[in-house]
């Protein structure tokens, strides 16, 4: 997965390795904490950041908050930034040829 | 070599850079002209844009309408917000499919690289909450309609 690129919750490198971790299977916040030598609360604000940003979600199993990836919402930023760079770089394939077309004339390109 | 770079900057945005073999007054007509806009921003072959409303000037209005000539079609609407001839152009859009998707603010920026053009846009990327409906539609009737629609929604959005 290319997480680098997906979200900027995704810059800091705790909430990097928290994701590799949920990739394995989901954790508590406890589970989590652990090897990360951090606090629960400290650790429930990446949580936080990383479920606004659609990337991970949490169930309820008693009084457990067991959280895991939310693999539809990493699929649907790397979709949605795979056919922006695929639609831009045919519109500007299109775009390099219109201007090869207008460039020496200095006016309006007649020619495609 | 690839002269497209594509990255996210926080979760708000996406910034696109360009270089082209042209003028910056050459890119910058290219994006603001009708006649040569709709030689460009096409999207998927078999795609036309019939109608090209382009009134560069602050306040001024932007409608793209897209045919595929087999009776599919969608448009966007969208003002300009600040253009500074041949360096920048600032403007929101939004499609209308026909259900209308949130404003997206672009600001795009032409500059002098060596004989050619860096081009560098910044836009709003869609929400998380905004992709998700986008997704659960397609999930839901089929992936394929869905897919094919928000192509076209990014094809046309970010043509400038």
């Amino acid at each position: 997965m290319k997480l680098d690129n997906a979200f900027s919750a995704l810059a800091d490198p705790t909430r990097r390795a928290i994701l590799a971790r949920l990739a394995k299977g989901e954790a508590t916040v406890m589970e989590l904490a652990k090897p990360f030598q951090m606090t629960q609360p400290a650790i429930s604000q990446h949580l936080k950041v990383l479920e606004d940003a659609g990337l991970v979600v949490q169930r309820v199993e008693g009084t457990k908050r067991p959280r895991r990836l939310a693999k539809a919402g990493v699929e649907a930023m790397d979709r949605w930034l795979a056919m922006l760079r695929k639609a831009l770089e045919k519109n500007y394939g299109r775009l390099d040829e219109v201007l090869a077309g207008m460039e020496p004339k200095k006016k309006r390109g007649e020619k495609p | 070599m690839s002269k497209m770079t594509l990255k996210t900057e926080g979760d708000k945005y996406v910034v696109v850079t360009r270089r082209f073999a042209a003028s910056p007054e050459a890119v910058y007509r290219a994006h603001t002209e009708p006649e040569l806009i709709q030689k460009w921003m096409l999207g998927p072959d078999g795609w036309t844009m019939p109608v090209c409303i382009n009134e560069a000037k602050p306040g001024g209005k932007i409608r793209y309408e897209w045919s595929n000539g087999k009776g599919a079609g969608f448009y966007l609407t969208g003002e300009f917000l600040e253009l500074k001839p041949y360096s920048r152009i600032v403007h929101v859009e939004r499609m209308h499919l026909p259900d209308l998707t949130p404003d997206n603010h672009i600001e795009t920026r032409f500059e002098s690289d060596g004989a050619g053009t860096l081009m560098t846009m910044r836009m709003t990327l869609p929400d998380a909450q905004t992709r998700a409906a986008m997704l659960a539609t397609g999930m839901e009737s089929g992936m394929e309609a869905s897919y094919a629609r928000l192509e076209q929604v990014i094809q046309a959005g970010c043509g400038l």
